[in-house]
This record gives C-alpha cells, sequence and structure tokens, in this order.
C-alpha cells in the first residue's frame, strides 16, 4: 500500500509532471515565474486547491455522479469553485497570515486547467480518496517544482543580454522545451517490468 | 452605403481572428490543449474542431441571452453553458469517433478551461448582437484550428517523417521523435514565435529604413538650393 502511494506520488511529481508532461497549468507557469519567491507561495497556493478538489473529486463521484455522469463536467468546475471561495473566506477569518501568502493567487488558480485535469485524471484513474490526496500532493510538489525551477532560469536570465527577437513568449516557450526535456530522463526511474 | 460598411465590419470580425489576433500566435492563449494534443496533425484538427463547436454554440447562447444574465454573475453561467457544450462535444466524439476520442484523452473535457473561449464570451459575445458574435467566434475557432493544424504537422512531419498518416520521406528518414513527445510541444511553438518574431521585427527595419531613406532624399532636396549657390560663390 505504502509503495503504492510513494508510487503515485513520484509519478505525479516528477515522470509525469503536470506542466511539463500534460502541458497543465501553463498560465500561472508563464504568468508569474519571474521571482522565486512568487513562484513559490503561487506553488503552495496550488497544492492547496489540489487537495481539496482531489477531496471534493472523490466526494463527488462516490456519493452523488454514480447516478448522473454526464453532470460530471459542471459539478466539477461548480463544486471545486465554491468549495475554494468557501475555504478562503475561512482562513481569511482564521489564519490572516496564510491568506496574506496565499490569498491573491487562490481566485486565479480555482479552475485553471491543473484543477480540472487533476480531477479528471483521479476519476479515470479510479482513485479512492486516500490515493486522490497522494496524487494532488504530487502534482502540486510537481507544480512548484516546475515554477520554481522556471523562476530561478528566468532570473538569471535578467542578468544577460537577449536578443530583443527571442525575449519573451519565444524564449520562455524554448527554456521549457529544454526543462520538459530535462524531466523526460525520470521516465526510466522506475523501470515498469 | 450602411449595408456595405456592415459587410466591412463583418469581414474585419471574421478575419481578425485567422491573423492578426490569432489566439496561439499572437495572444498565446490556451496553450494547454494547442501543446498537449498536437503530436499529429489529424489530433490538432480534431481538437480544433471540437474547440470550433464548442466556441460557436457558446457565443450563440451567451449573445442571445445576453440581456438576461445578470452582470454579478456571468462568469459562472458562461462556464455552466461553456460545460454543457463541452459534455455534448464529448459524448458525440465518444459516440463517432472512438479512436480519436482515445487519443484526445481528458484534453475534450478539458476544453472548458481554455481561456480563448471564456475570453471570447467576456470580450464579445456578451457585448454584441448574435451575428456578429457568431462571425468573431467563427473566425477566432478557425483561426485556433488553422494554429493547432500547423503545430501538428510540423511535429509529425519531423517526429514521425508523415502527414495525415502518409509517409513522406520513405524508410531512410530517420525520426526526430522528441518532437511528438512532450518538447516538441514547447520547441515547436517557441521556435514558430521567434520566427514571427523576427518576419516582425525585419518589416519594422524595412518601414524605418525606408523612412530614413525618404528623409535623406528630402532633406536633400531642400538643401539643394544652398549647395548650388555655395558652388555658384
Amino acid at each position: 500500500m505504502a509503495a503504492d502511494l510513494l508510487w503515485i506520488f513520484i509519478s505525479a511529481m516528477i515522470i509525469n509532471n503536470f506542466t511539463l508532461y500534460y502541458f497543465l497549468g501553463l498560465c500561472p507557469f508563464f504568468g508569474v515565474s519571474d521571482r522565486i519567491s512568487t513562484a513559490l507561495r503561487m506553488g503552495m497556493a496550488n497544492v492547496f486547491v489540489l487537495l481539496i478538489t482531489a477531496f471534493c473529486a472523490w466526494f463527488l463521484n462516490t456519493y452523488v455522479l454514480s447516478h448522473a455522469p454526464y453532470l460530471r463536467l459542471i459539478s466539477f468546475i461548480i463544486v471545486i469553485a465554491s468549495t475554494v471561495q468557501f475555504v478562503e473566506m475561512a482562513i481569511k477569518k482564521m489564519s490572516p497570515v496564510l491568506f496574506k501568502a496565499l490569498g491573491i493567487f487562490l481566485p486565479l488558480i480555482t479552475t485553471n486547467c491543473a484543477i480540472l485535469g487533476l480531477a479528471l485524471f483521479a476519476t479515470n484513474k479510479g482513485y479512492g480518496l486516500l490515493e486522490g490526496l497522494v496524487y494532488a500532493l504530487g502534482a502540486g510538489g510537481g507544480l512548484t517544482l516546475a515554477l520554481v525551477i522556471m523562476a530561478g532560469i528566468r532570473e538569471e536570465s535578467k542578468l544577460l543580454e537577449i536578443p530583443k527577437v527571442i525575449e519573451g513568449t519565444a524564449l520562455n516557450l524554448i527554456i521549457a522545451g529544454i526543462l520538459s526535456m530535462a524531466f523526460m530522463g525520470f521516465a526510466g526511474l522506475f523501470s515498469t517490468s | 452605403m450602411k449595408n456595405f460598411e456592415e459587410a466591412a465590419r463583418y469581414h474585419e470580425e471574421f478575419i481578425k481572428g485567422l491573423w492578426k489576433e490569432n489566439p496561439v500566435f499572437v495572444a498565446v492563449l490556451g496553450m494547454c490543449p494547442a501543446l498537449a494534443v498536437t503530436n499529429t496533425a489529424i489530433n490538432g484538427l480534431a481538437m480544433g474542431g471540437a474547440t470550433l463547436f464548442v466556441l460557436t454554440f457558446s457565443s450563440l447562447l451567451v449573445s442571445s441571452f445576453r440581456r438576461y444574465i445578470p452582470k454579478e454573475v456571468r462568469i459562472t453561467t458562461f462556464v455552466i453553458i461553456i460545460a454543457t457544450f463541452v459534455t455534448i462535444v464529448d459524448f458525440l466524439l465518444q459516440a463517432f469517433l472512438p479512436a480519436i476520442h482515445k487519443e484526445l484523452g481528458a484534453f475534450v473535457a478539458l476544453i472548458v478551461v481554455n481561456c480563448l473561449i471564456l475570453g471570447r464570451q467576456e470580450a464579445f459575445s456578451f457585448k454584441n448582437p448574435i451575428r456578429l458574435a457568431m462571425v468573431d467566434a467563427l473566425g477566432m475557432a478557425l483561426g485556433f484550428t488553422f494554429a493547432l493544424f500547423c503545430l501538428g504537422a510540423i511535429r509529425e512531419i519531423l517526429g514521425n517523417g508523415s502527414l495525415f498518416g502518409v509517409s513522406l520521406f520513405g524508410p531512410s528518414f530517420e525520426p526526430w521523435i522528441v518532437m511528438i513527445l512532450p518538447p516538441g510541444g514547447f520547441l515547436s511553438l517557441g521556435f514558430l514565435l521567434l520566427f514571427f518574431n523576427w518576419l516582425k521585427q525585419r518589416k519594422e527595419q524595412k518601414q524605418s529604413l525606408v523612412y530614413l531613406a525618404d528623409t535623406v532624399a528630402e532633406v536633400a532636396e531642400k538643401n539643394e538650393g544652398i549647395i548650388y549657390l555655395k558652388r555658384g560663390v
């Protein structure tokens, strides 16, 4: 059991990294990756929302959607978005420090593709509650990892002289491509015999 | 006269999505599907087609109900409308093109969070009459499909040596496998954007050169008199 969970965690985090393998959550990946500190907080906010998502997806799949599978998409989006908003209000009341660190990112990511993607993948793989939560933790860790590495590279690249023609999205995409290639190396981490 | 102006307006709204405001190449929207499923040209086209369906019908519905949707809950309403059409297209693909549905996997469902679709509802359909909204949606969706097809074709040709499954180069071609794997998505879009930037920069440089030459000629023309005077002295 523990080995299975560890496998789910590692595979979601490194081998099938959400950003660099599935192209999910690219907006924050390119949008808020110009400083490491911001990137780290964005990653943490993502982990937080993903955990809520995994719980919501499990709850909906087990208790509601078995009667009406065609409502899956709509109910995922609405339930996840409102739960995140609800938790956001609770945090604001109970822990202003935490809210200050994550708050501004939460509305941005309530329904980005990584969040919905996690809910759908977890459903397709038939994960239970514990597996789903571990999967969310791994996926969130992977997103944070990719964001922080990207931010590190971009912080360094500010000191360089970059030709004007490649500045901006083109350069970021090419950096992401090279990172993605590096992460492909992890594919042989565990041999699937 | 009025008809002519109206036609010009429609034409403009339609054509802008294809190239000038192309959602992928210029606005860089909807990158998840643009990169995730474009490992072959046919997958790119299928994803483009599914997006076209969703965007057009969502725009139709949003634009027809724009007077009845309260402003405070408009985003939620848009999302519900979009999710409904995505569910429909998901089931349609599953029923009629099961092979493609299997290839695209969860990414059909992920059309819901394509920022291009929500963006068009918020920026255009909610404020414009039905026909104009439809024209805009069609233009944008066709531009998106075109971009996805380009990416898919480039990646399939380089990564597999084929187009639409037809082998192009014969057996001696060594496929560039990384192009149909995830890094190829980032790299091919990155280099395409780089190419467009370069074209734009060259055009601008040319224009500024022409301007410079014009100014020099003008100044020379003005000064001609003075030069002749000096020579005369």
